[in-house]
């Protein structure tokens, strides 16, 4: 089946020529239009389309947006904040960059609904520190916006008046963990905390209630407070509503960022159709769908059981090319669909050298607060670059299983998981390559990348 | 310590946006870096007492996140991302090109003082892998003739 055409709504403007970051340019592209009418209604009214749209953020958990807004604790009397994660930190994942680079007003009119529905008033943008452009955009159009009087006091007349401040991280992974990032933005050491009690709804940023989002996330409420919940559920496939941006990297002839209906490509046609297939002379060995820590896909693997199809249930028998991009398909396939990043391997790389080159990223960016995660992704890492670059052992991936299965599950945050779940899926998945990997050494290929 | 008239009125209005003093700790540090071009101990001592804090707060700091530094680097700084989808499509070749261009370790102040070269991990732009940011500015599908280049343009500037 061929696959569908794109449906670009958050990144509608993003590669169009004579489109500028700057507010005149959004302004003559419709742009305040929906926040003018967004803030004739009732706060609580914009919760609810929020609600009704079905909207499940974009940012890793896919924790549902209008539950999240609910869960609010509204009844302290303390201010509540909004934090935007652009922290976009997750291997694999570059989609908040484009939006913040080159739409910027997009997600501040999304952020000032999105306050306004939660009576927010001061609200900080959390960008990762590796964007020292996208601040200074960000920034400037803050002040535009200021300037025009979309935001800051008595924003649109309205009485009501919300502050929008950008922050920038300092190159921590662990900063876009929603409370290691609470920390980051109190000034301290990005230290997550643990749930319960710090449940940011409730004590999250100076221990106010705090809603925490993804840039992505935040720009779908703009489009949803547009058309209202109910069209918007339309879009996409039930319970995985909207668009989403897929962010395709590594082994494929055209990689970038290609924004869908939820659950309406599947991997197949991404990957082949979209994305124009394999290298020249190469065949897809494995893909990792949601960023480098959602668990990796072996090509020939296939994926059997029932699933629901409206009120039935209906049985399933999937390869990789065939499983929908949606939230709940990949989750059921052992998988998940996580920030949208799907990083491509090709038969030249060698999935032991692979699983080396994340292993060397979790164990950087551990905050080192639990054990099992500190030292476990330490030894991960150790194991996995003594395989590529001393003896390789054939027992080396039982041990590697058994560091990562005492790590999750074990630790504060989901970081633990994060770490643990490519070790996990990759000795599950590739166990006879690791094996093989010491003996087979000699006869890697020449000149095939470095990765550890 | 001193400072630019402009990085004192910066570090006053940003404190500014928080409820919180401390929490203008990170952004202190950056201004203070992008004036000193590292964070030396008086600079920690500096921005403790600043925001009524002490020194071991702002210290923990510059020891956890890895964009903040205690010693100089060369005059330009080549980050080279290292993570996954960079180094499927040659990101390690590409760092090997800038340190022979440079003869210089990663981490190092390059011998004739021009460039630190290093890894860094994801830079969230993995779809034009391998990518270099080069101070603030980023390249990308940097492979090693680009990484040449680069470079060439680099040591053409410093002659200047
Ligand atoms: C280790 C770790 C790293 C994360 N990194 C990011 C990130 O870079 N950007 C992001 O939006 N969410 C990230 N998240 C998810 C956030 O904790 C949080 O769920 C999200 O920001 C909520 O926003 P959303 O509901 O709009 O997705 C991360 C989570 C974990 C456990
Ligand atoms: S799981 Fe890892 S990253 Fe998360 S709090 Fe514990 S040590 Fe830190
Ligand atoms: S892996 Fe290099 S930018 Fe993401």
């Amino acid at each position: 089946m061929a696959a569908p055409e794109q449906k670009r709504m958050i990144f509608r403007h993003i590669d169009e020529p004579g489109y500028t970051n700057d507010l005149a340019c959004y302004q003559r592209n419709g742009g305040y239009e929906v926040m003018r009418k967004a803030f004739q209604r009732k706060p609580e009214e914009l919760i609810d389309e929020v609600k009704k749209s079905g909207l499940r953020g974009r940012g890793g958990a896919g924790f549902s947006c209008g539950l999240k807004f609910s869960l609010v604790d509204r009844k302290s009397g303390k201010p509540i904040y909004l934090v935007v994660n652009a922290d976009e930190s997750e291997p694999g994942t570059f989609k908040d960059r484009y939006i913040i680079h080159k739409d910027p007003h997009q997600l501040i009119e999304g952020i000032m609904i999105a306050c306004f529905a939660n009576k927010v008033e001061r609200t900080f943008i959390y960008i990762r520190g590796e964007f020292p452009d996208g601040a200074k955009i960000l920034e400037k159009a803050i002040a535009e916006a200021r300037a025009a009087g979309f935001c800051g006091p008595n924003t649109l007349g309205s009485g009501y008046g919300c502050e929008i401040y950008v922050h920038r991280g300092a190159g921590a992974y662990i900063c876009g963990e929603e409370t290691g990032l609470i920390e980051s933005l109190e000034g301290k050491r990005p230290y997550p905390r643990i749930k319960p009690p710090y449940y940011p709804a409730v004590l999250g940023l100076y221990q106010c209630p705090t809603i925490v989002n993804n840039v992505e996330t935040l720009c779908h409420v703009k489009h949803i407070a547009d058309m209202g919940g109910e069209a918007y559920a339309k879009i996409g496939t039930p319970n995985n509503t909207g668009t989403r941006i897929l962010c395709v990297s590594g082994h494929v002839q055209r990689p970038g960022y290609y924004e869908f209906e939820v659950g309406k490509v599947t991997m197949g046609q991404l990957l082949n159709e979209v994305c124009g297939g394999p290298l020249p002379g190469r065949t897809f060995k494995a893909v990792i769908p949601g960023g480098s820590s959602a668990k990796v896909l072996r090509f020939g693997e296939r994926f059997k059981g029932k699933r629901k199809a409206g009120a039935e249930m209906v049985e399933y028998d999937w390869g990789v090319e065939d499983i929908p991009m949606d939230f709940d398909s990949l989750a059921m396939i052992g998988s998940m669909g996580g920030s949208g990043g799907v990083i491509v391997m090709d038969d030249s790389v060698s999935m032991v050298e692979a699983l080396g080159n994340i292993n060397a990223f979790y164990s950087h960016e551990s905050c080192g607060q639990c054990t099992p995660c500190r030292e476990g992704s330490l030894w991960m890492k150790k194991i996995t670059a003594r395989m590529v670059h001393g003896e390789a052992r054939p027992e080396d991936g039982a041990l590697l299983k058994s560091v990562a299965d005492q790590i999750a599950g074990r630790t504060i945050c989901a970081f633990g998981e994060a770490c643990a779940w490519p070790t996990q899926s990759f000795i599950a998945k590739f166990g006879d390559e690791f094996k093989g990997y010491g003996a087979g050494k000699a006869q890697r290929p020449q000149g095939a990348a470095e990765l550890v | 310590m001193t400072l630019s008239e402009d990085t004192l009125r910066r570090i006053d209005e940003v404190i500014t946006h928080y409820p919180v003093k401390r929490s203008a700790a990170l952004p202190l540090l950056h201004l203070v870096q992008e004036e000193k071009g590292f964070i030396a101990p008086e600079a920690v001592a500096w921005i403790a007492q600043k925001l009524g804090l002490e020194p071991i707060n702002i210290h923990e700091l510059v020891t956890f996140y890895p964009m903040f530094r205690q010693k100089p680097i060369g005059r330009r700084h080549i980050k080279v991302c290292r993570t996954l989808s960079c180094a499927i499509m040659g990101g390690y070749r590409t760092c090997a090109e800038f340190q022979r261009q440079f003869g210089t370790e990663l981490g190092a102040v390059s011998p004739d003082g021009e460039v630190t070269v290093e890894f860094v991990e994801c830079l969230a732009s993995c779809g034009t892998a391998p990518v270099v940011m080069i101070d603030d500015e980023l390249h990308e599908k940097v492979g090693p003739e680009k990484a040449r280049e680069l470079s060439e343009r680099i040591k053409a500037e410093a002659k200047r």
